[in-house]
């Protein structure tokens, strides 16, 4: 039997994984009203947003199809450079989304044209 | 009186609510096409709609999603189908410790409720209303409820949709692109201090480097090392600092922060 048709399992699989992330989600949240903020822990935790974000960001831009691509062709990188620019000067949400998609589109469209 | 106070209060925890709402609103135009994909990849890997259904809401973190339902259709064994969820998802524990201190007041149900709605796209918006600096003030979980509720519901229409009616949004529109942008927003305003600047450079480039490493392992180590790098910067820059007779000592973590801000100048200065 396919384990997709095994419902049994698959649903047990699921609750399974959503308990662990939910256990995760939970952990500091509850644990660190019992232990308190170490003052080591305080000064990292200031360093996960922009250590995260920025981590989740840059695969986004500078890997295509598996592989680190620096040349002009890697459009999102273009693109991802735009919006840094608008971001900084603009510190303004939809701008730079705007700014980024519109880049992404003009390329892709310029990009097609010249193949 | 009372009356007043009471209205006035519910006046800033629905302002707070929908804040938080607001806030969230613009990462839907990628969650959206992402849910659908989910949906659609879902079915095609042989789960029925029940099941692509409640995965949405049992796991609730997108690339875990995906990932089970890919690994169901190819008959993997459970026991690592489990370990991979478990691995891929370990990066909510650094969003929990990072919420933890600005969330210890609240009850018990409501820890749970916010945990529960702790997603890569909730916590980029919630951790950037606690930075400011009346950091969400005593309403503040409202604020993380309206930015929580608003993903999880368009989460759960999404997944519906795609089930359904299949993608609806042509891949070629690449709206998926817009969630690196949005944080990218958000990220930008965050690197006023060198130290937070070397801590982003450090998990960015790492994040690249490490990106073939599977199940985002490369992700966390990035995150951790940036933290440490950044941790060090820091210190480096309290060192430099201290050096210097006009700076005061160091008493509570806002002292530091001043410490800090104090010493970037000067080290930026030099």
């Amino acid at each position: 039997m396919r384990l997709s048709e095994n419902l049994p399992l698959v649903w047990g699989l699921m609750v399974v994984i959503g308990l662990i992330t939910f256990a995760y989600r939970l952990s500091f949240i509850m644990l660190l009203e019992r232990v308190g903020v170490p003052a080591w822990l305080s000064r990292a935790l200031r360093f996960v947003p922009v250590a995260a974000l920025t981590a989740i960001i840059t695969p986004e831009l500078f890997i295509r199809s598996g592989a680190l691509d620096l040349s002009p062709m890697n459009l999102k990188l273009m693109s991802g450079i735009v919006a840094i620019l608008v971001a900084w000067r603009t510190r303004n949400t939809l701008l730079t989304i705007a700014a980024g998609m519109v880049s992404l589109w003009v390329l892709q469209t310029v990009a097609a044209r010249l193949a | 009186m009372d009356r007043k106070l009471v209205n006035t209060n519910s006046n800033a925890i629905r302002r707070e609510f929908w804040a938080g709402v607001r806030d969230e609103a613009p990462l839907l135009i990628g969650v959206l096409p992402f849910g659908m994909i989910f949906g659609v990849l879902a079915r095609e890997a042989g789960l029925t709609g029940g099941v692509a259904q409640a995965m949405s809401s049992v796991i609730f973190a997108g690339s875990a999603q995906f990932i089970t339902a890919q690994l169901i259709k190819v008959n993997t064994p459970w026991i690592i189908i489990i370990v991979t969820g478990a691995i891929l998802n370990l990066r909510h524990v650094l969003y929990s410790a990072s919420l933890a201190p600005r969330m210890k007041h609240l009850k018990l149900p409501w820890k749970a409720m916010l945990a529960y709605l702790l997603t890569d796209e909730a916590y980029a918006v919630v951790i950037t209303r606690y930075a400011k600096p009346d950091g969400g003030g005593p309403n503040g979980h409202w604020y993380f409820l309206g930015a929580g509720l608003t993903l999880w519901s368009s989460w759960q229409v999404s997944t519906l949709t795609g089930i359904l009616l299949g993608a609806l949004v042509p891949s070629s529109w690449s709206l998926d692109f817009t969630l690196p942008l949005i944080f990218i927003a958000l990220v930008m305003p965050a690197l006023k201090d060198p130290s937070a600047v070397v801590a982003s450079v450090v998990a960015g480039v790492l994040a690249v480097v490490l990106s073939s490493a599977p199940l985002k392992l490369g992700l966390i180590a990035a995150v951790l090392m940036g933290i440490a790098a950044g941790l060090a910067a820091e210190g480096l820059i309290r060192h430099q600092a201290s050096a210097k007779p006009d700076i005061g000592g160091v008493g509570g973590v806002e002292d530091v922060k001043d410490v800090r801000d104090e010493g970037g100048k000067g080290y930026e200065a030099q």
